[in-house]
C-alpha cells in the first residue's frame, strides 16, 4: 500500500459528551480524487480538519504521505487586510529570494487559471461576489503547486451554473496538478462531477465506499437515501433543539 | 444537605473554569512567548502593529495624560495650601505623572482603542476561518499574527508614556504658571531638581509590562473566539475588561516592587 497519500485509522474525535467520530477508516490513494458525503454535522469538516492537524484526534492514527497541501475554505476565508494577488500568492511570497513583483506575477498566472482577469489581482476580497471569492481561494490553494488539494464545500451558497463553473475548475486544476484530492461536501451533483471514489459518512464512521457508478447502483439504504434527498428511510435528521 | 451539594457542585464547576482558563492562558503565554524568539520573523506585520499602536493611539494618549496632569496639579494645590506648601505642586506633579498617572492612563486608553481591535481582527480572523488558513499555507498564526502584536505593544508602550510624562507635566506646568500664577522658572526648576531617573525607569518598565499585557490579551480573547459576531463582540469586551483589571493589579504589584521594597 506504498501508493497511500492520505490515511485515517480507527479516528475518533469527540467534543464535551458529543462524540463526532466514532472510528473513521479511510485510504485515499496518490493521485486520486476521494469525495467524502454525508449530512450536516456527521463529522465531514471535523474529518478533514483533523487530516489538516487543526483538530488532534481522541484516539486512532492519520497518516499523510503529501509535501505540500491546498486548502479551498467553505468561506474562502481569504485574508481582509490583503488584495486579491497578495491573497493568492501569500505562500508564494514566504519562499527565499521571492520578490513582490514575481509573486504578483505568480498571482495573476494563477487567477487566469481560475477564470479571472489580471485587473482583479489589486481587489480586496471585500469586493468580490461569493463565485470569485471561491475561484480566489482555489488560485490560492494551487499556487504552490501542492500534491494534495482539500475542499471544504465548494459549492455551497452558489448558484448551479457558478457551482459547475468550480466544479470543473476542480477538476481541471486536480488533473493539472496530478494532484490528490479530498472534497467534503453534501451536494450530491458536485460529488459525482468530482470524484474518483466517494465516501459516505454517518454518525462519525464511514459507512460506506464506492465509485460514482456503484454509487448509482447501490442497495445500501443510507446511501440511497442521502443521493434521493429523500427524508423517508434509515437516516433520522434530529430536528429538536437540544436542551 | 441538597443545598449543601449544589453549593460544592457550582463551586467545583467555577473552580474547574477557572483552573482551565488559567491554564490556558499560560499556554498561551508561552506559545506566544516562543514565537517572539524564534524564526521567521514578519517585520512587515511588526511595522504595521508599530504605526497602529504608536502613531495612531498618541492623540488618545497625549490628551489624557495633559489633563491629567493638569487635574492633579488643581487637586495638589486645593490640597498643599492649606500647610502653605504650595511649592509642593510641581513635585506632586512630577511624581504622580511620571510614576503612575502616564504609565496607568496611557495603558487604559491603549487598553480600550488597540485591545479591542486587536480582539475583534483576530477573532473575525478565527471565526471565517483565515487562521485555519493561515496554518494550510505554512504560516504558524503565533508567529504572523501574534509576535508582531506583543513586540509592538512592548515597544511602543514605553514611548507613549514617555511623551506622556512631558505632556502631563507640562499640563501641571500650565495651570502652576497661568492658573495659580506659579513664576515659570521657578516652577521648572523645582520640577527638574524632583526628577529621578528612578521615577521615569519605574514608569516605562510598567509601561512596557502593561503593552505586553494589551497585546497579550487582545490576541488571547480574539484566538479563542467562538462563532459569530456575538463571539467576536464578546472576545473584545473580554480582551478590555481582562486588560484593564490586570493593568491595575500589576500595577500595584509593580509599585511594590520598586518603591516597597
Amino acid at each position: 500500500m506504498k501508493n497511500i497519500q492520505i490515511e485515517l485509522k480507527n479516528v475518533h474525535k469527540a467534543f464535551g459528551n458529543k462524540k463526532v467520530l466514532n472510528g473513521v477508516d479511510l485510504a485515499i490513494q496518490k493521485g486520486e480524487s476521494v469525495v467524502i458525503i454525508g449530512g450536516s454535522g456527521t463529522g465531514k469538516s471535523v474529518t478533514l480538519k483533523c487530516i489538516l492537524g487543526l483538530l488532534k484526534p481522541d484516539k486512532g492514527n492519520i497518516t499523510f504521505n503529501g509535501q505540500q497541501i491546498g486548502m479551498l475554505f467553505q468561506g474562502a476565508a481569504l485574508f481582509d487586510s490583503l488584495s486579491v494577488w497578495e491573497n493568492v500568492s501569500f505562500a508564494v511570497l514566504q519562499q527565499p529570494g521571492m520578490t513582490r513583483a514575481k509573486a504578483k506575477k505568480i498571482a495573476i498566472e494563477k487567477l487566469a487559471e481560475v477564470g479571472l482577469k489580471p485587473e482583479v489581482a489589486d481587489a480586496y476580497p471585500a469586493d468580490l461576489s461569493g463565485g470569485m471569492k471561491k475561484r480566489v481561494g482555489l488560485a490560492r490553494a494551487i499556487a504552490t503547486k501542492p500534491d494534495t488539494l482539500f475542499f471544504d464545500e465548494p459549492t455551497t451558497g452558489l448558484d448551479p451554473i457558478m457551482s459547475d463553473v468550480i466544479n470543473d475548475l476542480i477538476v481541471n486544476s486536480v488533473k493539472k496538478l496530478g494532484a490528490t484530492a479530498l472534497t467534503i461536501t453534501h451536494d450530491m451533483t458536485s460529488a459525482k462531477k468530482i470524484a474518483d471514489r466517494i465516501a459516505m459518512l454517518y454518525e462519525g464512521k464511514i459507512i460506506w465506499v464506492g465509485t460514482v457508478k456503484e454509487l448509482e447502483k447501490t442497495d445500501n439504504p443510507y446511501v440511497r437515501q442521502f443521493v434521493a434527498g429523500s427524508s423517508k428511510g434509515p437516516i433520522h435528521m434530529e430536528v429538536k433543539a437540544e436542551g | 444537605m441538597q443545598q449543601f451539594l449544589n453549593f460544592i457542585n457550582t463551586l467545583g464547576r467555577v473552580m474547574t473554569r477557572f483552573f482551565y482558563a488559567t491554564g490556558d492562558l499560560a499556554i498561551f503565554t508561552t506559545k506566544a512567548a516562543l514565537a517572539c524568539v524564534q524564526k521567521p520573523f514578519y517585520f512587515k506585520q511588526l511595522y504595521d502593529q508599530l504605526i497602529e499602536i504608536g502613531f495612531y493611539s498618541l492623540p488618545v494618549v497625549a490628551l489624557t495624560t495633559l489633563f491629567s496632569g493638569m487635574v492633579i496639579a488643581i487637586q495638589t494645590y486645593e490640597a498643599v495650601s492649606k500647610f502653605s506648601a504650595e511649592g509642593a505642586v510641581s513635585m506632586v506633579v512630577l511624581v504622580a505623572v511620571t510614576r503612575e498617572l502616564a504609565p496607568v492612563m496611557a495603558a487604559l486608553m491603549v487598553a480600550g482603542r488597540i485591545g479591542a481591535a486587536m480582539a475583534a481582527e483576530i477573532g473575525t480572523m478565527q471565526v471565517t476561518e483565515q487562521i485555519d488558513a493561515l496554518v494550510t499555507l505554512n504560516t504558524n498564526p503565533f508567529k504572523y499574527l501574534i509576535a508582531p502584536r506583543i513586540f509592538a505593544g512592548i515597544l511602543m508602550m514605553p514611548i507613549l508614556v514617555l511623551i506622556g510624562d512631558v505632556l502631563g507635566v507640562c499640563g501641571g506646568y500650565m495651570v502652576g504658571v497661568y492658573k495659580m500664577d506659579f513664576n515659570a522658572t521657578t516652577y521648572l526648576i523645582n520640577t527638574w531638581n524632583y526628577l529621578k531617573a528612578m521615577d521615569i525607569i519605574s514608569g516605562l518598565t510598567k509601561a512596557a509590562v502593561f503593552g505586553f499585557i494589551i497585546a497579550l490579551m487582545g490576541c488571547y480573547n480574539g484566538f479563542r473566539s467562538k462563532g459569530g459576531a456575538q463571539g467576536v463582540g464578546q472576545a473584545t469586551t473580554n480582551a478590555v475588561v481582562s486588560a484593564s483589571i490586570l493593568i491595575l493589579i500589576f500595577n500595584y504589584l509593580l509599585t511594590e516592587a520598586f518603591f516597597n521594597m
